[in-house]
């Protein structure tokens, strides 16, 4: 690969307001008493819950099971008894059912797992079977099951680990791959034994030098290339990412393994390292918890099930209301009205927004000065299909290929009229695939 | 124990909590910013106006440009929608464009009918800022133009520095004077605008400067003021060359009438002008060739005005066909082959 940093077509440069936290070290966030665990964190199937009030579970025991091939286990965070089984507020502001946990204070791994160390002469099947085991999500954001990216059913030549964290305000993955440097790439390599690949590639926006320096340093001894970025949003989007480094369109409606890609985050990778060296599963993870209104922002390792309300605890509470709590980074996150929601796989960052930034828009008519169709990373007219989603013309939406939206938010971020452009997008979406829906029930 | 009961660590409360689509943060541009700086662009013009034609400049400006603020509300008003519309700039921004497109003896009643003209005819008629198919400025031109040919075709002619002395004498603009065949300006002349002609027609220097401000914070797009002022050098330039009879160099045309402020100022008026990249730069050609066609062999002396408001006809159809393929399509179509 050549040093120049690459980049894709379009982008906005939205203010990276990632010195809050970058600078600090990854806390390991104190034992709770109590988690609740969201059952469903990933995409695809819902996993079968196989505990029920009042069992005695260990710490990294089975608590749900994948429910077929799109669906990933779920472990319990810490050892101790399951309180109840209810809902509670998920991450898309509607209770979801979870799996109460009260801690027993010892903490005790009741490994499920055998440690492969000597995983350069293991079956890569058997890797793979680990990291299903494991419940490994796509931790970037998305909560796509890792062992189904590594089932392509096409020829694959490039492995691509991302970390480019492109969203604002997070630094989850940079202090990651900064304090953890040898697991980033140890959990490449496995990966690419998995894939039957020798090599890897890993993608960093250049505003994180420190990070790419130090994984230079070391990713000759694995075999990864490191790829220097252009800090540009959406990079860190996976077709985004794969044009970057490879100049490969992936297909509308495709897959990476379409171009011969598999893009995998690298907390993903490092989770990857931790099931199979050490015999864990998926239960924590480094989130960014950061925003201005924030005492102390900063990053932690936290279970998985803890609350936003102890992670904001942590992190010092706050000097004065927000207007907005997110999941995730600010361009694609979520809006939470509730503090009771907890840590899941995906949750990248709890993020808090100040009333400054948020102020109430009216969208007002599009005036064509095309900003919109600068920055679409996809090539879209989002000017054009906004206004066949504002007439109810989901025919007109779906011919401007709406469906090749990846929702990076882009658009909405430059429109100087404040047109709600991303929402209008969601909705033909959704109306487009309710009325296929509708189709093939006739 | 006594410590953990003083230091109270402070939660957000949830009810406050807004709840919103992403993204959530935003890119702080609005429609006001753009006009306004569209208005700072054309302020080297209005300046250059003022030097050149006194006072009366002035006043045309000021007149066209609280005019069209004044129909904007009276016209809202009238029609029962909120009638803070003329805060986002873009009528008083149609206000200037006009008056950059009138001659600074223009009487007030001109200013006033042109200001209703364009918001009105050109602007609210349609829908409002965002849905008028031609550029409202020159709408109200062109109505002008057909309505008064006497009054909009005689000029002022420039007396640098001179403020008060503006409506001793008359001239012809150097197009006008090139049909018929008196002796034109000269090229520095033209360039730094000591010529007669509309306002905004005299200076190139200082719409230059106007445009190059507005390429660099990227509101305007150069697809068109490059091949818009592109197409007329060539044809010109080859007309020139095969006849010097029929036309001046290219130089000449470039730098002569309303070229400039039509490439820089009107043909890249957004709502009016295609959105693609590559809709900008045929739209630009489109502008070019008519201008020169109507330069050189029409009847009208210029055809910056008539160019740039029929490829606005055009630009929905432009928009069309340019819709680029989007990212990932390509391959689509070589699977869905094999």
């Amino acid at each position: 690969m050549s040093d120049k940093p690459r980049k894709f077509k379009g982008g906005v440069h939205p203010a990276d307001s990632k010195a809050l936290s970058a600078s600090k070290p990854v806390q390991t966030a104190p034992l709770l008493g109590k988690y609740t665990v969201i059952v469903h964190q990933n995409i695809g199937a819902s996993p079968e819950i196989v505990v029920k009030k009042g069992d005695v579970v260990k710490k990294g025991q089975l608590i749900a099971k994948a429910a077929g091939f799109v669906s990933v286990p779920l472990h319990a965070p810490t050892s101790g008894t399951v309180t109840a089984i209810e809902k509670c507020p998920g991450p898309a502001c509607v209770s979801v059912p979870a799996i109460e946990i009260t801690a027993d204070g010892q903490d005790d791994w009741g490994l499920p797992f055998e440690p492969i160390t000597d995983w350069q002469n293991t079956d890569p099947a058997v890797l793979k079977q680990r990291v299903l085991d494991a419940g490994i999500v796509g931790m970037g954001g998305a909560g796509f099951p890792s062992h189904v990216k590594l089932s392509p059913t096409k020829p694959v030549d490039t492995l691509i680990l991302n970390g480019a964290e492109c969203e604002p305000y997070l630094t989850a993955d940079h202090r990651l791959m900064l304090e953890q440097t040898e697991d980033v790439l140890l959990g490449a390599a496995i990966l690419a034994r998995i894939l039957g690949l020798k090599t890897a590639v890993i993608g960093v926006e250049e505003n994180k030098p420190d990070a790419i320096s130090k994984l230079n340093g070391v990713a000759g001894k694995y075999n990864v290339t490191v790829q220097e970025l252009r800090v540009n949003y959406p990079q860190g989007a996976e077709k985004q990412l794969i044009y970057a480094l490879t100049g490969r369109e992936v297909p509308i409606g495709g897959l990476p393994m379409d171009v011969g890609c598999v893009v995998q985050n690298v907390a993903s990778a490092v989770a990857v390292v931790e099931a199979v060296i050490k015999g864990q599963p998926s239960i924590e993870r480094i989130t960014t918890v950061t925003g201005e209104p924030l005492v102390n922002p900063g990053n932690w390792r936290f279970r998985i099930g803890t609350p936003v309300s102890k992670a904001l605890e942590l992190a010092g509470g706050v000097k004065y209301q927000p207007a907005k709590l997110l999941l995730g980074g600010p361009m694609m996150g979520f809006a939470q009205n509730s503090l009771d929601v907890t840590v899941m796989k995906n949750t990248s960052g709890i993020l808090l927004i100040p009333a400054g930034q948020v102020s109430q828009y009216t969208s007002e008519p599009c005036i064509r000065c095309g900003r919109c169709v600068e920055c679409c990373p996809m090539d879209i007219l989002p000017a054009t299909i906004s206004q066949a989603v504002e007439n109810e013309r989901f025919d007109w939406a779906e011919q401007l290929n709406v469906t090749a939206c990846i929702e990076c938010g882009s658009c909405s971020y430059s429109c100087p009229s404040h047109r709600p452009l991303n929402q209008h997008f969601k909705r033909a979406k959704a109306e487009i695939l309710a009325a296929k829906r509708k189709q093939q029930k006739k | 124990m006594s410590e953990t009961e003083t230091t109270v660590v402070q939660l957000p409360d949830a009810t406050q909590l807004v709840v919103s689509n992403s993204p959530h943060i935003r890119g702080g541009e609005t429609i006001s910013k753009i006009m306004v700086q569209v208005m700072i662009a054309l302020l080297p013009a209005a300046i250059a106006a003022v030097w050149f034609f006194g006072l009366a400049a002035l006043q045309v400006m000021a007149l066209c440009t609280f005019g069209c603020m004044a129909v904007e509300v009276l016209w809202k008003k009238a029609a029962g929608q909120p009638t803070d519309s003329w805060k986002d700039g873009s009528a008083a921004l149609t206000g200037l464009l006009l008056a950059m497109n009138l001659s600074a003896g223009a009487p007030w009643w001109i200013c006033i009918l042109g200001s209703l003209l364009a918001i009105g005819l050109g602007k609210q008629l349609f829908g409002g800022l965002g849905y008028n198919p031609f550029n409202p400025a020159l709408v109200a031109r062109v109505a002008l133009l057909v309505g008064f040919p006497q009054l909009m075709t005689s000029w002022v002619a420039p007396q640098p520095g001179k403020w008060l002395a503006c409506d001793a004498l008359t001239g012809a603009t150097p197009l006008a004077a090139l049909k018929n065949h008196c002796s034109p300006a000269s090229i520095s002349d033209l360039f730094y605008g000591n010529v007669g002609g509309c306002l905004g027609e005299t200076s190139a220097l200082a719409l230059l400067i106007g445009g190059a401000f507005l390429l660099s914070r990227k509101i305007i797009k150069w697809q068109v003021p490059a091949s818009f002022i592109g197409t007329v050098a060539l044809i010109t330039g080859l007309a020139h060359h095969f006849n010097p009879e029929l036309t001046p160099p290219a130089l000449y045309h470039v730098l002569a009438g309303g070229l400039m402020i039509g490439a820089f100022f009107m043909a890249t008026d957004m709502v009016t002008s295609p959105m693609t990249a590559n809709g900008a730069l045929i739209f630009g050609c489109g502008c070019g060739i008519i201008t020169s066609v109507i330069r050189i062999w029409g009847g009208y002396p210029e055809g910056v005005s008539f160019s740039i408001l029929f490829m606005n006809a055009l630009t929905p159809l432009i928009d069309r066909y340019t819709i680029g393929k989007p990212f990932g399509y390509i391959r689509i179509k070589k699977e869905a082959a094999q």
